[in-house]
């Protein structure tokens, strides 16, 4: 009789924490605030100011999401992961989204049991290498001294980088990027490679940045993306949707100058869907009609996010290159808004 | 006769001669110099060497600090202005002076909570550590605790009283069934305290405005401070452990010798890393879902419980190096296991521990910046993580870390220097 109370409680305690874990909308709604994992900081990403306002490209999509669920694009309680801990706070529940420069891959999508909702970065591994070395290829660099992040996923591409071309390399470990600089700087290693928007920000941080080039190879594909836990996919589709809102509002020339313009209806019936002028997309989602336009006011659309953040007037200076709407070139595609 | 011996003697001084200086080779500077630094010409290449290093280091780090930056917003102003000389950019840390001590999220308003604790600690601490004081300072070292944690984290004052009437009571319990026996007694403190926590709770809930502070959560505490947080109360707390822990190793009890031998020897034989890691991810899958079990806390346990284990060893080194007669002279007194204790052996035995405790102290709070790993921005996790991420900052490491190495040598030295002053002061052998 005891035990088999006693399981009964096991399973409604169980029951309870299941439904809870499945409903982080309507949790988020609840608490009043989104808690966000970001990093503990990286240049133009994720960074907090002097003030202690958190800041950059990758806080842009959590403050969309506040905006969009909550009205409120303050109302997020930044987590700073790192990149062990990251992974253990999403599935733990401590974090609602996750939107740390995070590479989709295979396994994390699937044996981790996340949900990737998108990707916000393209971006690809890269190789810089002072001037003087009078390398211009990285399949030159047999016998280098590399410095590299150890648990990302940058490890394992130099690895295979460097067995597929049968060259030798001498790996130094470090921690974090600004770990990096240093060592490479004062010759601790002859090469530092990571992404190439963390080579561009490290290199721009330089005193004579003109003295180190980055080479031309991209040796992996980097889609750098927000995650949210597997098994709730109306708070995945919330994040993905509200992702590519931003990206759909640049291709249609929706930004936050003249968006309350727009907001009075226009000719385009994608851009009224889109606002919720017209049609019930927001309905559908689980929130009002203005979603979209609150995610697009918080911060811009994806191209003012990128402009402001790490855009070529930046010190980061990054180029939009991959991460240009498909109409020029690259490869941001929002699906239609209908 | 005498005309003979004037002839015979040449010169006769009659008077003494005055006092001369020694030779200057063997006084002053110079003698000491050349008994130093430059006796034999092995010693004299050395010293060459060495001054020469010396002028090296000096020679270079001079200008650097000379020419110093300290009030730009940016690295690059920092260069604009330096024009490729060499020199400091240490705008970095007027520009996060508040970053670097107090985190980046504790309200800017509120810094004076943090400086008055801080202050108070001082006057907590000094009873203790000097002997000499007025034992009545005592007094609010006892209640340093209750009102440093009003300051800190602020909210209700109702929770820190109710905290503190709980000890209280339990003690007010324990005092009338002391005569039973201890056991008993300690019984009837946990069962008064818990209740009085138990009722008080209602009262917080109650009244959550009472005299309250605006309510600071511990994610938000950060730079020096959250190492001297750590510092402060793992040391303070792991050092009443730590003894338990070794008199309990020693004890005959065999349940009680086996928990402290299984204990010690589990924690000593795992690093303090995984222990803070377990401490931070996997006590969050035990847990259920939006529970949170406060980090700060967590981490306190951790690190109490390592440091509590190496300092019950180091105490029992202490208790080992008693001469058994001390424990025979005490029996012999009529004196019971708790007075022995308390009268004779502790008092030896820690003195004898000093150099050891205050050794692990040192390590324990240069330990406290390994929570930089777990997503706490300590001092180091500050420097690494917010502060070097900056578009403004990436790129400035020696005046960084200089700092930050200036800040933990001063308090270390501190420790160091106090022990060895205790340790004269408590000299009562003529050696």
């Amino acid at each position: 009789m005891k035990k088999s109370v006693f399981f009964g409680a096991l399973t409604v305690a169980g029951l309870a924490a299941g439904a809870s874990a499945a409903a982080t909308l309507d949790d988020v709604k609840a608490r009043g605030t989104l808690n966000c994992g970001v990093t503990t900081g990286l240049v133009g990403f994720a960074a907090p100011d002097a003030n202690g306002n958190w800041d950059g490209f990758d806080v842009g999509i959590c403050r969309a999401v506040a905006a969009a669920v909550l009205n409120d694009p303050t109302a997020v309680e930044f987590v700073p992961t790192t990149g062990k801990t990251r992974f253990t706070a999403l599935a733990s529940g401590e974090i609602d989204l996750l939107a740390r420069n995070t590479t989709w891959t295979f396994s994390r999508d699937v044996d981790l049991k996340f949900e990737f909702v998108g990707v916000n970065y393209y971006d690809g591994q890269g190789f810089m290498i002072p001037k003087d070395m009078g390398v211009s290829s990285a399949k030159e660099l047999d016998g280098a001294t590399v410095c590299i992040q150890t648990g990302t996923t940058t490890e394992l591409n130099l690895a295979d980088f460097f067995r597929k071309n049968n060259i030798s390399y001498e790996p130094v470990p470090i921690e974090t990027n600004a770990e990096a600089q240093p060592l490479y700087l004062e010759g601790g290693c002859d090469v530092y490679t990571t992404d190439a928007s963390g080579l561009a920000a490290t290199r721009a941080a330089f005193e004579n940045p003109g003295d180190h080039v980055v080479l031309p190879e991209i040796i992996s594909k980097e889609p750098l993306g927000p995650l949210v836990r597997h098994g709730d996919n109306e708070w995945g589709d919330v994040n993905r949707w509200v992702l590519n809102a931003l990206i759909a509002a640049e291709e249609l020339g929706v930004t936050s100058a003249n968006i309350d313009e727009m907001m009075s209806g226009t000719e385009n019936p994608e851009i009224n869907r889109l606002l919720g002028t017209e049609g019930n997309l927001g309905e559908m989602l689980g929130l009002d009609a203005d979603w979209a336009a609150r995610a697009i006011k918080a911060g811009g659309n994806y191209g003012e996010l990128f402009e402001k953040h790490i855009g070529e007037n930046t010190p980061v200076g990054l180029s939009r290159g991959l991460n240009a709407q498909w109409t020029d070139g690259g490869l941001l595609y929002a699906p239609p808004f209908r | 006769m005498s005309d003979m011996h004037a002839h015979s003697v040449a010169f006769v001084r009659e008077t003494m001669l005055p006092e001369q200086e020694p030779p200057a080779s063997e006084v002053g500077v110079v003698h000491w110099m050349r008994e130093n630094l430059f006796r034999g010409w092995a010693n004299t290449l050395m010293t060459v060497i060495a001054i020469f290093v010396i002028y090296k280091i000096v020679a270079g780090a001079f200008p650097w600090f000379v020419n110093g930056i300290w009030s730009t917003n940016s690295l690059a102003e920092c260069r604009e202005i330096l024009q490729g000389t060499t020199g400091g950019c240490f705008s970095v840390l007027t520009e996060r002076w508040n970053q670097l001590l107090f985190g980046f999220k504790y309200p800017q308003d509120q810094y004076w909570r943090l400086i008055l604790a801080f202050v108070l600690l001082g006057l907590a601490a000094a009873p203790v550590l000097f002997n000499k004081l007025p034992k009545q300072m005592l007094f609010f070292t006892g209640l340093y605790p209750f009102i440093g944690f009003w300051l800190i984290w602020g909210g209700t004052l109702l929770a820190p009283l109710v905290a503190l009437a709980g000890f209280l009571v339990g003690f007010a319990a324990f005092k009338k069934v002391e005569h039973q026996s201890f056991a008993m007694g300690a019984l009837a403190f946990l069962v008064a305290a818990l209740v009085t926590w138990f009722l008080g709770g209602f009262a917080i809930r109650s009244a959550p405005g009472f005299l309250a502070l605006e309510a600071v959560p511990s994610r938000d505490m950060g730079g020096f401070m959250l190492n001297m947080i750590l510092g402060v109360v793992c040391v303070s707390l792991s050092l009443p452990f730590g003894i338990l822990l070794a008199l309990g190793r020693q004890s005959d009890m065999p349940i009680i010798k086996w928990i402290c031998v299984v204990f010690i020897e589990f924690i000593r034989g795992v690093p303090l890393i995984t222990l803070l890691f377990v401490a931070n991810v996997v006590l969050a899958y035990f847990l259920p879902p939006g529970t949170t079990f406060d980090l700060i806390i967590r981490v306190i346990i951790m690190i109490t419980a390592f440091a509590s284990a190496y300092i019950a060893e180091v105490i029992r080194g202490g208790l080992a190096a008693l001469p058994r007669g001390q424990y025979e002279a005490a029996d012999s007194l009529g004196l019971d296991y708790a007075q022995a204790t308390r009268l004779i052996i502790m008092p030896q035995a820690l003195k004898i521990s000093i150099p050891g405790i205050v050794n692990v102290a040192v390590g324990l709070f240069k330990d406290t910046t390994l929570v930089s790993v777990i997503s706490m921005f300590d001092l180091v996790g500050m420097i690494r993580g917010p502060i070097l991420a900056s578009t403004e900052w990436n790129g400035v490491y020696w005046e960084l870390w200089g700092f930050a190495v200036f800040l933990f040598f001063i308090v270390c030295y501190s420790i160091s220097q106090y022990s060895q002053w205790l340790e004269r002061q408590l000299q009562t052998d003529h050696r």
